[in-house]
């Protein structure tokens, strides 16, 4: 989960991480009251998306009435393909120096890795190799005050500065582990006069670990289809093409894209329906893949310890229920694969033995 | 010969009174796997068919020889679970479970590093050497021994694979399931060596997907370490990125993982990739020759 700025700002805080004065508007008079309190501001939309300063989504001002007619204008409106519907609202800082300073996983040595550069303010992916410090920490020790000067000693960083990035290091590590964070980046990281400052945050916490964070605010990101499939427990993307799609597996659905790709057809979604195709999972599968109107439908199913003609009697009682106006392919093997297949014949379902020669017929379904 | 399990790895089942420890346990039993024990809190005494049950791992242990524990118990309980067989002293121990938090899997590769255990997972369908062992929940009629070893990030996609293999007459070594997630035990490099090493495995099939960069450090340790012939396949070539396909690994970010680095670094170092994955079979016949 992508936690917007101003959400991110408010846990810097709670962690001890000194950020700017100010704070989240959803209103142009809260925008108004904030700036008459705080004078010189810097006004920046909330959404998930970079670029916002490009976009015109950011405005600095010390006047009230034109935080407040910015706001206006802003809340509301769309930036970037996003709706705003909030605004920080912070005091502008003075900025000396722009550094980087991010925490993440890092899959081959399985453990936090912590990105630091003097380079910040830019896209990180433009950031020099040269200039950026890489420093994986021990999961069994964290972050100790010993790593934390080595980081800042590897960025070249001394004096009071030096000690300052050190306590932010220490103070986001235990945000990094204690919210169960994906990411936390503060990009810049600003010196201004004897402070160092994080004016932005970027924060993604585990969607796998929220059970244990119910105080943390939810943000959805999930299009009106992908939440409804994740209420029922399954994977679900939205994607561009005209041929529905419903696997079993992460992977063979990932495969089942390719191969309809492969034959020149584009599919309309991603769903991984797991293991156990159940009657009324099979059914919810089949409205959330029908309510994006596609051309033909293709499912594939390779049943390991799933029984083909459960999977088969799911389908064909859904398809006596339920008007589908498509072409459904089905691919269906493993255990009791005869039966099952007797079983669509029955309702009129074609039946594949494998998933190129499903795809071919479903790519060419969609066509017609 | 086989990797990492065979016919005299003792198994036990941690969570074996639960609905899918219990129908997993039959199905290993009945592939042949040397089910020994089981542990349920509070149900230690109780028997699943004739296998006795326990309490704890450590109480299992001090009973039985175990050289290796499977773990059905629920996401949110795994990391418990993970550090009693690690604690306990289990040299192999898969885990199964999805949606495990990710700082779990750190913590539990941690303390596995520490202790010298293998682990393998989460996120996993498991491991299998044909004809001898299986720790895990694939089916058990396309696993039949023969030359090829397998080492997979996805279930499903390996089933299809190492089917349409069996149906072509090839069979397997040890099918390695790595985990769809973005921190578990082994990686292709990890394996890759182990294959290297076992006379019996003649030809290697590696099944990766999007995300990561496991693919292209396999490409590296093969160019330098491997031999033996390696046969690709990759899942997500059309995802678009930004998206979580699924697996919680198999995501495109910031420019990384992308199918087509990958497929570059494979062929790069002499890899073949398949693009469909029915072609697999015929494209390790062809390095088998």
């Amino acid at each position: 989960m992508k936690m917007y700025e101003y959400m991110g700002k408010e846990q810097f805080a709670k962690f001890g991480i000194p950020v700017p004065k100010g704070r989240v508007a959803k209103t142009s008079e809260e925008a108004y009251q904030i700036t008459a309190e705080i004078g010189d501001s810097v006004i920046k939309s909330q959404i998930l998306s970079g670029k916002r300063g490009k976009a015109g989504g950011i405005k600095f001002t010390a006047d009230p009435n034109e935080a407040k007619e910015f706001a206006a204008n802003l809340l509301g409106s769309e930036l970037r393909g996003l709706i705003v519907d909030a605004i920080l609202v912070e005091q502008k800082l003075k900025i000396e120096k722009e550094y980087y300073l991010a925490i993440t996983i890092d899959r081959g040595t399985k453990c936090p890795v912590v990105l630091a550069s003097t380079k910040g303010g830019m896209d990180i992916e433009d950031v020099p190799e040269e200039y950026m410090v890489k420093y994986h920490v021990d999961y069994g020790i964290g972050m100790m005050a010993f790593a934390a000067r080595e980081i800042t000693r590897r960025m070249g960083l001394g004096g009071g500065e030096a000690k300052q990035v050190q306590a932010i290091l220490q103070k986001l590590y235990n945000m990094f582990t204690t919210l169960d964070a994906e990411l936390v980046e503060i990009n810049p990281l600003v010196v201004s006069g004897d402070a160092v400052i994080a004016a932005d945050a970027k924060v993604t916490i585990d969607d796998d670990a929220l059970f244990r964070h119910k105080d943390l605010p939810y943000v959805e990101e999930r299009s009106e289809s992908e939440k409804k499939a994740h209420e029922l427990g399954l994977a679900y993307v939205d994607l561009d093409g005209n041929i529905g799609v419903m696997a079993n597996g992460a992977g063979i659905t990932m495969a089942t894209l390719d191969t309809i790709q492969n034959y020149g057809g584009a599919a309309a979604n991603f769903l991984d329906a797991g293991g156990g195709a159940g009657e009324e999972a099979t059914a919810k599968a089949l409205e959330l893949i029908m309510a994006k109107d596609p051309k033909a439908i293709l499912i594939n199913i390779f049943g390991g310890i799933t029984r083909c003609d459960d999977v088969a009697n799911a389908f064909a009682s859904v398809k006596k229920k339920a008007e589908i106006p498509v072409p459904v392919v089905i691919r269906l093997v493993g255990t009791n694969q005869e039966r099952g297949r007797e079983i669509l014949q029955e309702v009129g379902i074609e039946a594949y033995d494998t998933m190129h020669e499903a795809a071919q017929k479903a790519v060419e379904f969609a066509k017609n | 010969m086989a990797i990492y399990i065979n016919e005299n790895t003792n198994v036990l089942v941690q969570g074996i009174t639960g609905n899918q420890g219990t129908f997993h346990t039959r199905q290993m039993v009945k592939y042949g796997t040397k089910v020994v024990a089981g542990t349920s809190p509070g149900k230690g005494g109780q028997k699943v068919d004739d296998i006795p049950v326990f309490n704890s791992v450590a109480e299992a242990m001090q009973n039985t020889q175990i050289d290796a524990s499977i773990l059905f118990v629920p996401a949110a309980f795994a990391k418990d679970g993970a550090f009693e067989a690690i604690n306990a002293g289990v040299k192999v121990l898969v885990m199964l479970p999805e949606h495990i938090p990710v700082h779990d899997a750190m913590a539990i590769m941690n303390y596995a590093r520490a202790k010298g255990t293998t682990i393998i997972g989460p996120n996993t369908f498991g491991l299998v050497s044909s004809g001898k062992c299986k720790i895990g929940i694939m089916p058990n009629q396309y696993f039949i021994p023969g030359p090829v070893g397998v080492v997979a990030r996805s279930g499903t996609l390996s089933y299809e694979i190492v089917g349409s293999m069996a149906n072509a007459g090839l069979g397997t070594t040890t099918v390695v399931g790595l985990g769809g997630d973005r921190v578990v035990g082994l990686n292709f490099i990890d394996v890759l060596p182990e294959f290297e090493k076992d006379p019996e495995t003649k030809a290697i099939v590696l099944v990766g997907e999007i995300g990561g960069t496991a693919e292209e450090e396999a490409a590296a340790y093969i160019k330098e370490k491997i031999s033996k012939p390696v046969v690709a396949y990759l899942a997500g070539k059309s995802a678009p990125p930004g998206k979580r396909m699924g697996h919680a690994g198999a995501i495109i970010e910031r420019g990384m993982g992308t199918f087509e680095g990958k497929v570059k670094a494979l062929n790069a170092v002499g890899v073949e990739v398949a693009s469909l994955s029915f072609e697999v079979p015929e494209l390790v016949k062809k390095v088998l020759k």
